[in-house]
Formats: C-alpha cells, structure tokens, sequence
C-alpha cells in the first residue's frame, strides 16, 4: 500500500470516528455510531499494518499481540455487570495511558528517527509531554478504578500541604524537562525522562486519592479526556494525523463531559481536581446559622409504600448509586410495569451525577429494559415535581438534598438538585440515615411529606413489588 | 401500664359526629392504648357499637362509667358543665374548647386539675400540625356542605344546560371569604357546574380561587389584608366602603351567597346588609357559614333556615355535623396524628411535652394551670419569600449545565481568552517549524470538531459516549504498530528487540482496549430499546 493510499485511508478513518461520536447525539443512531467507529479503527489498523511504515517482519508480532489484547478485551467485555462499568472503564484508560507511556519510551530509544535544531527540540518536548500524560492517566486510572470497585476506601485521602506537594513535583518535571532537552546521549536523557515518569506516577496516585467518591463521574470522564490528549500527544511524536485528530476528539469528549459534571454539582472543575468534597478544614460541616435539620423522619413499610405507588396518578422514580450498590434495577423494571399496567404515570428522573460516572443510572435502567423514552434529564422533569404524587428515591442522597437552595451555608450550596420534596408524597429509600458522599445532613428526611423506607434497596423494593401484585 | 382513651357519646343537641372511628381504634391499640366507647356514641355517624368492638374497643354502657374509667378523653364539642363533673381528677381532655369564649368553662376544668388540649388553640402555621389541624378539615367538610344546602334550597339547576324544553342558564355563586371553607365550596360549586366568583380580603389567595375554577373578585382599594397565622384582619373603613359597594353589585348579580368571613376572637363581619338581601332576586340562596359568631348576614338566624323578602337564608351552625361519617373520620384521624406527637414512644404514655411548639400551643390548661394562651412558636411564620428567591438562580444555573455554549460569555472574559490564545498562536508560528504547523492545524480544528460533536450528545448516552471514545482513544495502537518493524532499518543502528518488545507489549493493551471497548459499547446499546 503506498503512501498516499493509506492517508486517504487515515483521512477515511477519521471521518468515521467523528461519525461515530455524532450518531450518540441519540439512542436511535448510537448503535450506528457504534458500528462506525468499529470500522474507522479496522481501516486505520490495516491501512499500518500494510501501509508504508510497518516491514513484513513485524506482521507476526502484531499479529500476536493483537490476538492476546482482543481476546482479554472481547473476555472482559462479556463478563462485565453493568453495574461495573466505572470501574471497567477506569481500568481501560489506565491501559491506554500505559500504552502512551509505552510507545513515548520506545520512540525515544528508536534512533532510526534522527532531527536537528528545532524540530529535535519539539520532538522531545513531545516524548515528553506524552510520557507525562501517559503517566498521570496510567496511575490516576489504576486508582480511580481501586476506589470504585471498593478495593481502595472511596473518601478523599487528604496529605498536608497537598497543593504545595503538587507543586513542588510540577517544578521538578519542569527541571528535568530542561535537563532532558540538554541531554546529547540517549543514556544521558534517560535519568530525567525517568524521573519525571515516576513524579508523574505519584502525581496521578495522589490526585485522584484526594478526590472524594461523590465526584468520580468528573475523575472518570477527566481521566477519559487525558486518554486522548495522551493519544494526540503520541501523534505529534510520530507526527501522525490520526492520532492527533482521533487525541483530540476523545481529549476533548471528556473536557466537556467533566464540565457538564462539575456543572451538574456547581463546582469548578478546579476545586473537584483540588480534591476533598466537604473535607476541607474549613468545610461548615455543621453550619453555626442554626440551620440543622431538625425534627424526625416518618419511617414507612414496604407495604405502604405499595399502597402509596398503587394510588398515585404520577410517580417519578429517582434512582442513585445505592440502586447500583444493591443491583436493584430489575426489581424497579418489574415495579415500573406494575404500576404502567395499572395505567399510573411512572417515569424516571436521572441527576447527571447520580451514580459513579456520566450516565451511569441510564445504563442500569436500560439494562433492566426500562423504556428509555420515560427517563428523563433532570431539567426535563423537575417542574414536574409539584403534580406528582409519589416521588420515590432510590439509593440518593445528595442529588435530592434541598439543602442545596435552601441554605446557603451548605456546602452542596447552589448544586441543582432533583427537587422531591415538592411532590405530595416523597419515600426516601435508604439504608440508614447516614449522609451522603458530600458528609451533609439532608433535610429532605426530615420533611412532613417525607417518608423514609429503610433497608436494602434490593429487599425493599422486592417486598414492594410483593405487595403491589397481592 | 397503658392509658386508657375514652369516647363518650357527644350530648350536645343535634350533634352527630363522634371523636373516634373504628379504623381509628385499630391504630390507636397499636399504640398500646386502650379505648373504651360509649354505648350508641357513633350510631348517629354510621359507626355501630359492634364495628367498634371488632376494632379492639371496649364498650361502655354509660356517660358515668366511661368517663369514670378513662385516663383521656377524646371529644368533639367542649365537655358540658355535667360533663366536667364527670371528668375524672387530673384527666386529659382532647376536644374543641375555644378557651377565649369559653372562660367559665376553663376554670372549671382547672379547678379539676385536668389537663386540657384544646385542638382549635393548634398553632396552625407549623407545617408539621397540618396533619392534627381539625379546623381545616372541619371547614373543609362545611364549605361543600354549605354547597349542598344551597343547592337544595336553590330551585333550579347549577349548570347550564341547553335542553330540548329550552335553555337553562348556570347559576351564578359568589363566596365571600376565601379560606378552607371558601375554597371548598368554590371547588364544590364549580364541579356542579356554577359559575363562581369569590372574594377575600387577603390578596395572595387570588390564584387559589382561580386553581379552583373559580373567577377572582377583586376590592376595588389598595389594602393588605393578610392578619398572620392565615387569618385575616379587620379592614380599614374606606376599604370596608369599597368592599360594601362590591357586595352590593354581586348581590344584585348571582342567585347563590355563601360567607364564610370569620376573624378570630371578634364576632363575625356584617357583609350582607338587609338592602342587599332586597336586591336579590326572588328564589335566591344565601348560606351564612359564620352564623355561629352573629353572621355575616343581618338577617341571618343562627341554626335556622328562613326565607326573608322570598331569600332562603340558611344559618345552619351545624354544618360538619350533618356530614357525620366523613367528619368523624377526619377528625378522628386529626386526634390520631395528635396522639402520635403525644406518644412517640408508643407504648400507651401520653407525654404532654411543653418544649414542643405544636403540643404548647394546644395544651390550654396543664395539670390544673391555664397555660392559654401560648406563646407565638419560635418559627417564623412566612419563611416562604427566601425560600422562593433562592431556586430561581440554581434553576437558571441548571439549564446552563449542558445544552451547551447557549449563553454567551461575558465580553470581559472572551476578550481575555481570545488575548490569550492570539499570544500563543503568536508564539508557536514564530518558533515552530513549518512541519509541526501543520499537524498543529490538524489538532486544533478536531479539537472544535470534537467540542461541536460531543455537545450534542444526549445526557443518557453518557456512559457509551465515554467507553466508545475510550475504545477509540487505542488508536495509540497506531503509534507502537509503527514502531515494531520499520522496513528501513538496514543502515542506521537501532535496538531493535527493545524496541519489539516494548512495542508488542503496547499493541497487546490497546488492544485489549479496542475489542473490550467496542464490545462493551455495542453491549450496553443494546440495551437502549424504546
């Protein structure tokens, strides 16, 4: 294959991928988009393998390779709960950052590739770079990954002087990065090439370890973001269009869905990455105004809560991470068509940040076969609120807190919320009356029209289902 | 040891309702308390002796025994001055006593050192009394009472009609005062298909008579008239004037008058005056829901219903008494919740707790001592303003958190970006060299490619969007696949097995990355069906 063929190749590549991200604009073309960037990734590994740059005597090396990574992708793809996810996804970024770091170092050795003057120079700022990336992608993901599957404890470990830590490694990195411009010898550029790796290692353990659980789906789609920019940056290193193209559109996909997250929780993307939800030293943990929810919560049985859902007209369901903890998704499907049988208006509210990553509570429903056309953004549906008679959470605490408008000294301040409470009944199903990630107390509990459901999601729910068919 | 409750058959003449229904009793039991009923106290609102006794009560054969038996008694109407006697040293009493009209009857039950909780002393603006606010709910069942009677005295139908024996006009209500009676008897007569109209001299509940199907009259003079606790005030005299010649007008209008103005502690306002009963024409209806406190018609006749210059004036004092049933289980439940708050232990101990706002403002007398009236509760009785202020900023924030790039930014703050970008487009042309330009180009455009993309990706798809861009993003695959074996190797030293290996081991990862990313997208899209 010449030259030229497998650029138009890459250029056909491309355009598949930007295909394959604008068919998720909705549930209809998504499968199609799917399958777009399934093809863009076939022709653009072909048109390598056969294109100018890659001799026959690598074929069966790829060949290998390829065969081991698609049968553990294709193994662990099938095996995966749904309820997983976070973490899967996670643990694919770490491998991506891994592979940039991988192909950063072995770019560097290759003396094959000779450049003088500038062009060295912007060579090697972007080995680098991208082994920086790489890294900090590679150890962020591994931990993001320990912290959701529960392997690591989800709060926020907080060093002192963290911000100084942080920037003390940030001006090492920059050192070296000078040092390993200067180097003349491959062995000389090594050591501060070394360094940095592991001050990038650290940095990715210690940031993502500050970040508490509750903002994970921002951790995810930022470590999604690094992913690409890692890929762009290994494109100008092998000064390949695609990669940069490709880096870029994945870079990019997760700058925005991290601001839709930080948006979703009225925070600054800045403050997430600085770390500690509602930990900080000076965090009004228990505001002085006086504002402490007081009086007590109405518990209520699952039987009664049957009878509540059997009698409502319109119910919004607003499912959390604890539905994903207690794989409860099902049971709510079998509710949910229950109660439409019965010609009630059953339909679901979905915070953005409801759950461990972007999407997360979608995924669930849809897995459970819960139409999709009766799940709703938040905005979609929080005016909604007042005509509904039967608002039941499931497994949430802070996406419903009004604590969020009504106080201003909280620290979820500001955070658009699921507003619940403004539905005649609200059942607020929990398993104790602990807080939520943010460490705030929620006053919804303590509202007259609140009922609290206690117990497993998963039990209760099942218990419910019972009751309404009897 | 548990309490026991007791229900006495309710003496006051042509009083039908009873403090305790059955399924009431159940709950009460499964408080751990005791109830005992009086022989025939329910008969009169559809509740039989047997019904209470397979609730779990106890029935008493006489006023004396029961009354002697009972540790708390629950009624409706105040307790008589035999009554009284009868009430046992140190009991607890739970009924309607409006201690302010009643101050006899309040030093008799001291002198008994009883304690008292007078449910229409509840402190009505805590939200969390709603569910005990016996008030409402009696006003509630009278304004659709109120309703009912006018229709039975009314000669001819509430809806229009257009019939084969000619068209029949709908009848045309006005209801003076707005409150829990007034709101239900505009639902009420609205349902029948009157056209209604209402006024009160609170303004804020305009949009309340509206939700209702009702038409909104409004006093045609600037003044508030809200007098705290949801109660209205007196009005100024000018207003009063304006208020009169607007009666006046609807008088002349609408076949149906149904008042229900009431302020507390003072005997009712005088609305309708006997001109304006003249006025109207012959065969109308007036209800005077305030008949008990002197009516808000001069010619109204407590209790009684009459016909003055051809109106039916209807003065019944008696209205949620003659809807016994549906009365009695309100109120029956009203005392359940107040119970609750009594004992929420559970365990059949009543705990007259004087720190608690709502259980303060009711208990009249503690222990033999007048503690009427109470304190105002500590809360703030209109939080309400703050409370509304406070959404509309977030709400906005919200619709701004995706949908995207819809408002723009503050000129400041563009102006700066782009400053900042020209610098470092300005830097990288003038050191980089022509060949990285180009591929800088490239990355710059996808990068708005991607941005332009993505925006329009439906929140719900989030999930797949991150695993498809994660399995696209092993495109780095590219970057070691090139690596592995470059044909041109021959002249130039390289270590080549270093590099092999490094090289395969990458492939192998992004690969795991590629399959397992595109499988777990089409797995989870799957899913998404309608």
């Amino acid at each position: 294959m010449s030259a030229s063929l497998a650029t138009v190749s890459y250029l056909g590549a491309t355009i598949l991928f930007i295909l394959c991200l604008g068919g998720l604009s909705n549930q209809e073309t998504a499968r199609r988009g799917n399958l777009y960037g399934i093809i863009g990734m076939a022709v653009a590994v072909l048109a390598t393998v056969f294109g100018p740059r890659v001799g026959a005597a690598g074929l069966p090396w790829i060949i290998g390779a390829m065969v081991v990574g698609g049968a553990i992708g294709l193994y662990a793809a099938r095996v995966v709960q749904m309820t997983q996810m976070p973490e899967l996804v996670a643990l694919m970024h770490s491998l991506v950052g891994l592979a940039a770091c991988l192909v950063g170092f072995a770019s560097y050795i290759d003396t094959s590739i000779a450049f003088t003057g500038a062009e060295k120079t912007i060579h090697e700022v972007e080995i680098y770079v991208g082994i920086l990336i790489g890294a900090i992608t590679f150890s962020g993901s591994i931990i993001a990954f320990g912290k959701l599957s529960g392997k690591i404890g989800g709060k926020p470990v907080l060093l002192p002087g963290r911000h100084f830590i942080n920037l003390i490694g940030l001006l090492i990195v920059i050192y070296y990065g000078r040092e390993f411009l200067h180097a003349h010898t491959i062995a000389q550029g090594m050591m501060p090439l070394i360094v940095m790796t592991v001050i990038a290692l650290a940095f990715g353990v210690h940031m993502v370890m500050a970040i508490g659980g509750a903002d994970m789906p921002v951790v995810v789609s930022m470590l999604n973001s690094y992913s690409g920019w890692a890929a762009a940056a290994t494109g100008f290193m092998l000064e390949n269009d695609l990669l940069i193209v490709t880096g870029a559109l994945v870079g990019s996909s997760g700058a925005i869905l991290s601001y839709i997250m930080c948006n979703a929780m009225n925070r600054n993307f800045i403050s997430v990455i600085a770390g500690g939800f509602g930990s900080d030293g000076s965090a009004p943990a228990k505001p002085a105004s006086g504002a402490e929810p007081a009086g007590e919560v109405t518990p209520v049985s699952a039987t009664e809560t049957a009878e509540l859902l059997g009698e409502a007209k319109n119910v919004i369901i607003v499912p959390g991470y604890g539905m994903a903890v207690a794989q409860a998704q099902h049971t709510v499907n079998e509710i949910t068509k229950l109660l439409r049988e019965k010609g009630v208006n059953v339909r679901f509210g979905i915070h953005p940040v409801a759950g461990r990553m972007p999407g997360h509570m979608n995924v669930l429903l849809a897995e459970a076969k819960v139409p999709y056309d009766i799940v709703f953004e938040m905005d979609e549906l929080n005016e909604d609120f007042p005509d509904t008679d039967v608002a039941m959470v499931i497994g949430a605490n802070d996406i419903v807190n009004p604590a969020a408008q009504e106080d201003p000294t909280s620290p979820i301040a500001g955070m658009p919320v699921l507003e619940v409470w403004k539905a005649k009944t609200s059942i607020v199903m929990k398993r104790s009356m602990a807080s939520g990630y943010a460490g705030v107390d929620n006053p919804l509990f303590y509202k007259d029209n609140n009922r609290m459901l206690f117990g497993d999601a998963k039990k209760m729910l099942d218990e419910v289902l019972v009751a309404l068919k009897g | 040891m548990s309490l026991i409750i007791g229900v006495p058959r309710e003496v006051f003449a042509g009083e039908k309702r009873v403090a305790t229904v059955p399924e009431v009793v159940e709950k009460l039991v499964k408080l751990g308390f005791r109830v005992i009923v009086e022989s025939g106290a329910g008969d009169a609102a559809n509740c039989s002796d047997e019904t209470y006794k397979a609730a779990g009560a106890e029935i008493a054969d006489n006023a004396a025994t029961l009354w002697a038996s009972s540790d708390i008694v629950f009624k409706v109407r105040g307790p008589n001055a035999e009554e009284v006697g009868l009430l046992r040293e140190g009991g607890t009493l739970i009924s309607f006593i409006w201690p302010a009209q009643n101050p006899e009857l309040m030093q008799q039950l001291a002198a008994k050192k009883a304690t008292v909780l007078a449910i229409d002393s509840l402190p009505r603006q805590l939200s969390r009394a709603q569910k005990m606010d016996a008030l409402t709910s009696m006003a509630g069942i009278s304004g659709y009472r109120a309703v009912i009677e006018a229709a039975n005295a009314f000669g001819r139908f509430f809806n229009g009609q257009m019939t084969a024996a000619g068209k029949v006009p709908p009848a045309k209500v006005f209801i003076a005062g707005a409150g829990v009676a007034g709101l239900a008897a505009i639902g009420t007569a609205a349902n029948l298909g009157a056209i209604v109209r209402a006024n009160d001299t609170r303004a804020e509940v305009a949009d309340q008579v509206k939700s209702l199907g009702g038409e909104f009259v409004k006093v045609d003079y600037e003044e508030e008239g809200s007098g705290g606790g949801g109660y209205a005030k007196v009005m100024s005299e000018g207003f009063q004037q304006a208020q009169r010649e607007m009666y006046a007008k609807q008088a002349k209008e609408v076949d149906i008058i149904i008042t229900t103005a009431l302020i507390p502690g003072k005997p009712a306002p005088k609305l309708i005056t006997a001109e304006m009963v003249k006025s109207m024409k012959p065969g109308s209806v007036i209800v005077d829901m305030a008949a008990e406190q002197g009516g808000n018609c001069e010619l109204t006749e407590p209790g009684q219903a009459v016909v003055k210059h051809g109106v039916t004036i209807i003065g019944y004092t008696d209205l949620p008494s003659r809807l016994a049933k549906q009365s009695s289980t309100l109120y029956a439940n009203n005392l359940l919740r107040l119970t609750e708050e009594l004992c929420k232990t559970k365990d059949g101990i009543i705990n007259v707790n004087m720190e608690d706002d709502a259980i303060r403002g009711l208990t009249v007398i503690k222990e033999g001592e007048i503690t009427w009236p109470a304190p105002p509760p500590k809360i703030a009785a209109t939080p309400a303003p703050a409370a509304s202020a406070a959404p509309a900023p977030a709400a906005k924030k919200a619709a701004h958190g995706h949908g995207g790039s819809g408002e723009p930014m503050p000129t400041g703050k563009m102006a700066m970006l782009i400053a900042v970008a020209a610098a470092m487009f300005w830097l990288i042309g003038a050191y980089a060299p022509a060949a990285f330009l180009g591929h800088f180009t490239v990355f710059v455009l996808a990068c708005f490619v991607g941005y332009m993309v993505v925006w329009n990706v439906s929140p719900s798809l989030h999930t797949p969007l991150m695993s498809v861009t994660n399995a696209v993003s092993s495109i780095i695959a590219i970057g070691a696949l090139v690596q592995i074996a470059p044909p041109f190797t021959a002249d130039i030293s390289r270590p080549d097995g270093i590099i092999r290996w490094v090289a395969v081991v990458a492939i192998a990862l992004a690969t795991i990355n590629m399959f397992g990313g595109f499988a777990v997208t089409r797995r989870m899209l799957e899913m998404f069906r309608k």
